[in-house]
Order: C-alpha cells, then structure tokens, then sequence
C-alpha cells in the first residue's frame, strides 16, 4: 500500500483515504462543442501511461476531499513529490539532486 | 517434431526419459523476417503459430525480452468464458471458445482445458436484472448461459453459502457450463513447439528498444537488446507494455497499466468443482488440478509497472472469499504475485490497423487476456497476414475512441472483467 502525502493536510497518510484520479494538467477545453473528433479523442482518451516519471492527480477522499497532484515514479511506485492543484509541474530532476546532495553532505 | 502420444511416453518409461528432446528451438535471430511480432505471450506466440499454420507465412519471429510465458500468460487466473453482452465481444471470445474445446489436439499439446462451468455470482436485484439481460444476450446469439436460483447454485458448488443472513447474500447466479479453466504455462509452450515447428524463430531474452520506419512512415524493423532485425510487419501484443512501444513508432493508444492481482493458497484435495466469481464483492476463485486454489483480485487503482500491488486489495477479496465460502476460512495463502494489464476506457481490447503501415496492434485485453488467446492469436494472424480485420474482430478499432463506437463492456460490468 502506498503511503501518500497530503499537500493540504500536510500529513502523510494510507493510500486508503485516497483515490488516484488519473493524469494531471489536462485542461477542458473552452470549446468543448466546435472542437474535432482528433482533438476530444486526444482531451478525453489519450493519456501518456509513461513507464517512468508521471504526473497524475489524486484525491485526499476521506480526508480533507481535496484535490491535489503528484510526481511518482511508476516502475519503483515511488513519490518524488506533491503538490497542491493548480501548481505548475515541479523540477523533478532538482528534487533528485537535492536528495543526492543531501546524501553527500552526511 | 516429434509427435506426443501414449506410444511416445511408454517407449520414454522404458529408456529412463532420456529421449525427450527441447520442445522449441532458440535459434540466432536472422538479419530481417517477413513478420515480427512483439511479445512472447499467448497471444504472441498464437498468432505466430496461425500464421505458419493458416496462412502459410513461416519467417517469422517472435521477440520476447524475458522467457516466453513470463509475464501475463503465466500470472492470470486461466477463466475461460463467453458470455459478455455485446456482440463484437461475444464474436471474438465465442470464436475463442471454440478453439479452446479442439486446442489439446490442434497443438498436439495437453493445455488442460477443463470446461467445469463457470459461475458469475449475483447478490442484488442490480446484479439480477445486469446478469439476465446477459443471458437473453447470449442465447440469441447462440452463446450457452442460464440463470440459477440460489439452491440450484448451492447445488452445483456445495462450499457456497446461501443463507439468507450472510454478509453478501446471494439472490441467483449465471452459469455458462462450457466455460472453465486451462494450463496457461502449457498455452504458451504448446504453440512456442507448434510455431517452432514450422520454422518460427522464438527469440527469448530479446528487449525490443525502437522501431524504425522509412521515409514513407511504414515500419523497416526493430532495434533490439541483440541488435537491429528488419521487418516487412511488425505486430504488438505486448500487454502491459504495449503502449510503451507504439509510443516508440510515435503512436499514442489509449491504454493504461495497472496492477492486477492473484494468489494460490495451499494444496487441498479436491472440493471445488467450478469456477465462481462474484463481481459486486469481487472475488474470483477455482480450484487448479494440483489442488490449490486460484483466486484472483482487483486492480490497483493507479498506474504501474511494478508487477506488484497493495495488499489491502488481496485482504479485501480474501474477506469476500471467507464470506462466500466459509468453510474455507483457515486455509493458508502460499504466493501472491502482480500482473500489468493493459486497461482501454471501454474495458474492450483493441486489435487492428495502426496509422503507421506495417504496424499492427493487438493490446488492450486487460484482466481478462487469458481467455481469449486463441481466438486473438488466430485473428490477429489474419489481420497481419491480409492487412485487414477478421469480420469477428472487425469492431476492435483503435480508432473507435475517435469515431464514438466504443463498445462498452466496462458499463456493461460495472467492474474490471
């Protein structure tokens, strides 16, 4: 089970209280009626499923039921980082290195 | 290749097993073949198999960058069935029933297949009504599945708890009798011998890296963990992965990678004489020839290639199991491992033509690959062989997610199948 933390609760808590949401950053467009079938096929089906680094957005469901985004690594399942909804995508290689840094400096 | 028979294992008894020889080869790979096909499944090595077979194209490979079987082949729950509600989906898992009755003999090869009946549990009036409309489905389009009431169902699989007072009560059941189980390992090496066999190269260890294409955008090969091999076509059924590569011939699917989980308990003699799942709770459970049980679970809800999962999704339909079956309640759990499905948003499987030429797809089976990997191996063979769909496969667009005919069999659930 994953352990999540909530950018809003600033807890960091069981995935059960959680639910994953899917990617992050995908913007409705204002259009939605005039856009084409390539463009809603691309907004609402296509997503990246990278093997690696993604964005995705999760839930706090049974906690404070807000909305928040993440940085996960899908191969080792691990949390870089979250943040809170509308943030911009976070520098995931600066946090690596300030993590390796960190581990040089002890 | 030398035929397996009841002569053949006699003669073996006499001279000590000494003169079995390996089933398949593991040949160099050649500089090019006239077909590639990714991924060492089922499905893969099905569709290499047809084609030898029924279109006579012999200079093929095979390429898997583990052991052939290793990924979902040999981490499924091995359920056989049918009795999905809408046509396109009743066509190609009916079509793949068939071959399952006949498939022991066609590969010379014991794949095990048992049809014990399988039984969808329901424990609502929601379910009820779901399950008939299902039968009413599947007899007019010829498919075998009736309704059971609660006793009738106690009846046919005596561990199951009936009473009115359970956690989840059980208010009838669905039963396709020709529906059950196979070997999954013994799939994968019954059509890797019948492909080999016919001159299929079956090139393990092989990580597929990129694929090229010229300046016309058709597909000329692939670059590999050994090296550039050149292709006229390449397939994809690559399962979980599937996206990752039509990702490298710059092509986006609409496919997501979850954990799927199953586990095994101990040994026991036999007790349980059919397959039963339950979706509302679910819980999916048989019982293999070895004795143990097979039980599979629900995915993750995130995406991931880590071929694990959380365990609160075991617990949870290790909780239903003990309700449904009481009697099962200290029987100890021996493995547990992770498979990664390839899931499309109308929980139906894509197999077709790809906006690159050359390139065909065949993803998107999800939690339920195993069943039909006759029928989509022999399918997929077709539509490689003749650059178009089967008639039975010809719904599986990969651009009905543009065109709107989705067919919908994740509404038709309500739940992963």
């Amino acid at each position: 089970m994953l352990l999540i933390y909530c950018p809003y609760c600033e807890e960091e808590r069981s995935e059960l209280e959680f639910r994953n949401a899917g990617d992050a950053h995908i913007v409705r467009p204002a259009n939605i009626a005039e856009i084409s079938d390539e463009e809603f096929e691309e907004f609402f089906f296509l997503r990246q499923n990278p093997k690696g680094l993604i964005f995705e957005r999760w839930r706090h469901i049974h906690g404070c039921g807000r909305f928040f985004n993440a940085a996960r690594d899908t191969v080792s399942d691990r949390f870089y980082t979250t943040y809170k909804a509308g943030e911009p995508k976070p520098d995931v290689a600066a946090i690596l290195k300030g993590e390796q840094d960190k581990g040089a400096a002890r | 290749m030398r035929k397996y028979s009841v002569f053949a294992v006699a003669r073996e008894a006499l001279r000590g097993h000494k003169g079995w020889g390996p089933q398949w080869a593991s040949p160099e790979p050649r500089k090019d073949y006239d077909v590639i096909i990714i991924g060492g499944g089922g499905h893969g090595l099905g569709a290499a198999y047809y084609l030898a077979k029924e279109h006579g194209i012999t200079n093929v490979a095979v390429l898997e960058k583990g052991w052939i079987g290793g990924g979902n082949t040999g981490r499924n729950t091995t359920i056989i069935r049918s009795n999905y509600l809408y046509e396109e989906s009743m066509d190609i898992y009916e079509h793949s029933l068939k071959l399952w009755e006949n498939l022991s003999q066609d590969l010379n090869y014991n794949v095990m297949y048992s049809p014990r009946g399988v039984m969808m549990l329901s424990h609502n009036i929601h379910d009820q009504q779901s399950f008939k409309r299902h039968i009413n489905a599947n007899r007019l389009y010829g498919i075998d599945n009736e309704w059971l009431t609660p006793e009738q169902a106690k009846a046919y699989c005596p561990p199951l708890d009936i009473a009115k007072n359970a956690r989840y009560p059980i208010n009838g059941a669905a039963l396709q009798r020709r529906g059950g189980t196979a070997r999954h390992d013994a799939v994968a090496w019954g059509y890797a011998r019948g492909a080999s066999d016919r001159g299929v190269h079956i090139i393990q260890n092989c990580e597929v890296t990129g694929i090229r294409r010229d300046e016309s955008g058709r597909v000329t090969g692939v670059d590999t963990s050994r090296g550039f091999i050149g292709a006229k076509k390449i397939g994809v059924s690559a399962a979980g992965h599937s996206s990752v590569l039509m990702e490298m011939a710059g092509v986006r699917v609409p496919l997501q990678s979850q954990p799927l989980q199953a586990l095994v308990s101990e040994p026991l003699k036999p007790i349980f004489p059919c397959v039963v799942m339950s979706n509302s709770v679910h819980a999916y459970i048989s019982q293999s020839d070895k004795g143990e049980f097979v039980i599979g679970a629900g995915t993750d809800q995130y995406n991931s290639y880590s071929q694990t999962g959380g365990l609160q999704i075991i617990t949870h339909t290790l909780d239903a199991i003990c309700e449904l079956f009481p009697m099962f309640r200290r029987v100890k759990m021996m493995r547990q491992w992770g498979g990664i499905v390839d899931v499309t948003q109308d929980r139906s499987p894509i197999q077709g033509i790809t906006p690159v030429p050359g390139l065909f797809l065949n993803a998107g089976w999800g939690t339920g690959g195993f069943k039909a990997t006759p029928g989509s191996a022999n399918l997929f063979a077709h539509l490689i062989a003749r650059g178009e769909p089967h008639r039975l496969a010809a719904g599986l667009t990969l651009d009905r997610f543009r065109t709107g005919r989705l067919i919908d069999e994740a509404a038709a659930a309500a739940v992963a199948h």
